[in-house]
């Protein structure tokens, strides 16, 4: 045998098998993930999570998110797009997974903003300028407050309120769901229970198309 | 001419198996971190910086074969073996955790891995790179005499 022979086969065999354990390790997640989200006791709803769209829709989004994460922001665009698309079928829920350092306190600014029937107007305002305070992955939280008060958000009362312990325990919920179910990075889709694997725009369409094909 | 015999010689052997370790342990360092996604620690990077190159000056080594790989691929085996070595010993307990050099981010000494249960990453890193390092001065004293 020649030593090219050899050296081929020898890099083919170990890269096979980074392949084949790629899959199977990838398959074992999704498998995983899709159980511990379908439990009956499941933590992939929780009734005071923040939701939109009609309570009888058939298709539940839940999407588990990071404000301050640069994806997360570039999606939110695309999830308004497909629940656009799907009027009256589909219902997003919105999950805390604050995975940058400090970005709970931007949920919990969020929640704040809730008490005030503002909740949508401050997240669009984040995501907006999430740029300016959000760069290098340290979000500045004094930097939103300026901000949302330009949306229309009562700054004095939401810095009161983001002391309340019954908002930090909503967050910590959230922090503590997305552990159980394995969420590891944001944003992380689920579609009826079924976790989104192949991260990308064109899978989620894919898959809650197919969701609301089924269920419609 | 050792590459000209029909059947590759007990040097290109030796090269090839060393090639093989540190292959197949840069796709497993790989494996670790894009595909289980657990983040390497800095210790982790340093072993990387010695592992990754290796995977290739050896690859270059062997076609055609040419013992002088030695030269340059021993030094950065050696140097791996020193941090995988002291990363060990950090993870076991043997050095107390506060002369860690890495207290921000991912510890180097919280396991994140284990393999049946024992074996750590580090561990698996100073396998590999005892067994290259043997490999590749076995080849430096057989070819110097």
């Amino acid at each position: 045998m020649k030593t090219q022979h050899i050296a081929l086969l020898g890099g083919g065999l170990l890269v096979l098998v980074f392949v084949i354990a790629t899959s199977l390790y990838n398959d074992q997640r999704e498998v995983e993930m899709g159980e511990a989200a379908s439990r009956p006791s499941s933590p992939l709803e929780r009734d005071y999570a923040q939701s939109l769209g009609p309570a009888d829709a058939k298709v539940v989004l839940v999407e588990f998110f990071d404000p301050a994460c640069e994806t997360c922001r570039v999606f939110y665009g695309h999830v308004k797009t497909l629940l656009a698309e799907n009027p009256d079928k589909v219902r997003l829920v919105l999950r805390y997974a604050p995975f940058h350092h400090g970005a709970d306190q931007m949920a919990l600014m969020l929640e704040a903003a809730r008490k005030q029937g503002k909740y949508w107007e401050a997240l669009e305002v984040m995501y907006q300028t999430q740029p300016q305070w959000a760069s290098h992955h340290r979000p500045q939280p004094e930097k939103v407050w300026a901000f949302l008060a330009a949306g229309g958000v009562n700054v004095d009362t939401l810095r009161r309120d983001m002391k309340n312990p019954d908002l930090m325990a909503i967050v910590n919920q959230d922090i503590a769901d997305a552990k159980t179910l394995g969420v590891s990075k944001t944003p992380q889709f689920f579609v009826n229970g079924k976790p989104l694997m192949s991260f990308g725009y064109r899978q989620l369409k894919a898959m809650l198309d197919a969701e609301v094909a089924a269920q419609y | 001419m050792n590459e000209a015999t029909p059947s590759p010689s007990r040097h290109w052997k030796i090269l090839f198996a060393a090639w093989l370790f540190v292959s197949a342990a840069s796709l497993g360092s790989l494996f670790f971190s894009e595909v289980m996604e657990l983040p390497p620690c800095s210790l982790c990077w340093v072993q990387r910086v010695f592992m990754f190159p290796l995977a290739i000056i050896l690859l270059i080594g062997l076609f055609p074969f040419d013992g002088s790989v030695v030269k340059y691929a021993l030094p950065l085996s050696l140097g791996g073996l020193a941090v995988a070595f002291y990363h060990t010993l950090l993870q076991v307990g043997l050095i107390p955790e506060t002369a860690a050099p890495c207290r921000q981010g991912v510890s180097c000494t919280e396991a994140q891995f284990e393999l049946f249960g024992f074996f750590s990453i580090p561990m698996l890193s100073l396998i590999v790179f005892s067994i290259v390092s043997t490999l590749l001065m076995a080849l430096k004293r057989s070819s110097s005499r």
